[in-house]
């Protein structure tokens, strides 16, 4: 039986972060759609549902990674998500909670900063989709 | 209205009474709060008492007698210290000899109350205690917000030369790692892309450097008359190669017109706004630069055919290292720092920047700024 590919919905308003992480993760046998924004990625989510979500945390707003987590966790609590940030690690995650109400629903399942090493990827990968 | 708390400590209730009713229906303003304030009182017999009343919903001022039964008013005071309580204490003496006077103020007392004291006195201690009540407030928040303003440039600015170096590292180790081949031609997009961010991160390099020499005083020695004209057209011809590489026509008009200023800060000025003029237009656009003398101020006008802002894009525009996002500005780069640095330049000559915008358009930068 040929195997299905695992999709991942990878939102990064970096255009060399997409080029770097979608070749990576097309190497490892993932099937990927890359968007540049929020909004992009809520259009594909209308009619769409990937297996994992990898989301940079600052792209229009400061917190679109987290808006969009909430929405794709509201409708589909299963998929794990991956927050990836260049703030977090000097200044705490909570420099980014400060918008109303956010702490409240914040719901990722992972939080990677920016710089991480492929190879911890893969496994964090591993972990959620075997 | 604004309401201010007060708690009266003093074990004669004549005193008690005599200041609650001088305060009912008193109010304090001053022409630079933005709020009169009125007073809602509480009173308590002695040391004990107020100490109770302290810990449980500290007031915003105190009149504290000094000589009370059981614990006396330095003792109060002298707790108020030790647990850093903010809170304006008066102290009501009737016999003030120096040496309470001084050890009071050092234990953080704003004021003394002679005992007896007229309405009159008393109302004009509690003036001044409001007065300071207020400033202190206000530094306060002051004090907060700056920190709030840098912590959160240094955020934003660890951001921004991170994201370049996180690109440069992912790339290198691409190579490294020969993911893409082992040809070298192979790796062509791939350094074509790091050279980019290498540009991008220069840029952004520069950018913060005038960006801290503005956030500086003016400097006097510096100033000199300046030719506007040949100011401005230096600035079209450094972004003639980049206006001629997306087809874009500039034009200028203006007059022989002098202004007193460090032409390095009118070339800051004159470099951001056309290169956003241009950066933001679209592929055979057009960037009108116009320099001219309106009254006693001159007006710098820069109009493009781009692709325009709307309202709420407008209201983000002059923060720092705000950058629009959205699908028309997807692939122009920039620090996010152009526009706050040419706000800056204009309010230190004392002037202002105005922008009009409808998307799909074009904008309209103006800057005025006055003559001395």
């Amino acid at each position: 039986m040929k195997e299905v590919k695992k999709t991942i919905l990878l939102a990064d308003d970096d255009p060399d972060m997409i080029f770097q992480m979608k070749h990576h993760l097309e190497s490892w046998g993932y099937e990927v759609v890359a968007v540049e924004s929020r909004e992009e990625a809520e259009r594909y989510l209308e009619g769409a549902c990937p297996d994992l979500a990898i989301l940079d945390l600052m792209m229009e707003e400061e917190d679109s990674g987290f808006i969009l987590s909430y929405k794709i966790k509201k409708c589909r609590p299963e998929v794990p998500v991956i927050i990836s940030t260049a703030v977090a690690a000097e200044r705490g995650i909570s420099f980014d909670m400060n918008s109303p109400g956010s702490r409240t629903w914040i719901k990722a399942d992972h939080y990677l900063e920016k710089g991480f090493r492929m190879e911890q990827l893969r496994l964090l990968l591993k972990k959620f989709l075997n | 209205m604004d309401t201010l708390s007060i708690l009266v400590v003093d074990d004669e209730p004549g005193i008690r009474s005599g200041v609650l009713r001088i305060l009912k229906g008193h109010t304090v303003s001053f022409p630079f709060m933005d709020d009169d304030y009125r007073f809602e009182c509480r009173e308590a017999a002695s040391g004990e008492e107020a100490l109770v009343i302290l810990e449980d919903a500290p007031p915003d001022i105190l009149l504290l007698d000094n000589k009370l039964p059981g614990i006396d008013g330095m003792e109060v005071l002298e707790i108020i210290k030790q647990k850093q309580m903010d809170i304006m204490v008066a102290m009501i003496t009737s016999y003030a000899s120096l040496e309470i006077a001084a050890k009071a103020t050092d234990d953080g007392a704003w004021d003394f109350i002679p005992k007896p004291f007229t309405p009159a006195e008393l109302k004009s201690s509690i003036d001044l205690i409001t007065k300071q009540y207020f400033l202190k407030k206000i530094t306060r928040t002051m004090k907060e917000e700056g920190k709030k303003i840098r912590y959160q440039f240094l955020s934003v600015l660890s951001h921004e030369l991170k994201s370049p170096l996180n690109a440069l590292e992912g790339y290198l180790q691409m190579i490294r790692n020969r993911e893409l081949g082992e040809g070298l031609h192979d790796y062509d997009a791939v350094l074509d892309r790091s050279l980019k961010r290498v540009d991008g991160m220069r840029a952004l390099i520069l950018d913060l450097l005038d960006f801290t020499k503005i956030r500086l005083e003016r400097k006097d020695e510096k100033i000199e008359k300046v030719d506007l004209r040949e100011r401005a057209q230096l600035a079209l011809s450094t972004i003639k190669p980049l206006a001629i590489q997306r087809n874009i026509s500039v034009s200028y008009t203006g007059e022989e017109l002098y202004y007193e200023a460090d032409p390095s800060d009118l070339d800051i000025l004159f470099n951001n706004l056309l290169s956003n003029a241009v950066k933001y237009n679209i592929e055979g656009g057009r960037v009108e630069l116009s320099v001219q003398q309106k009254g006693r101020t001159v007006e710098i006008l820069v109009k493009d055919t781009g692709i325009g802002m709307s309202e709420e894009e407008v209201a983000q525009l002059f923060k720092e290292f705000v950058r629009i996002k959205n699908s028309r500005t997807k692939g122009i780069d920039g620090s996010g720092l152009g526009l706050s640095i040419v706000s800056k330049i204009a309010k230190l000559y004392g002037g202002h920047i105005h922008v009009e915008s409808v998307p799909h358009q074009g904008s309209e930068f103006s800057v005025v700024l006055p003559f001395e």
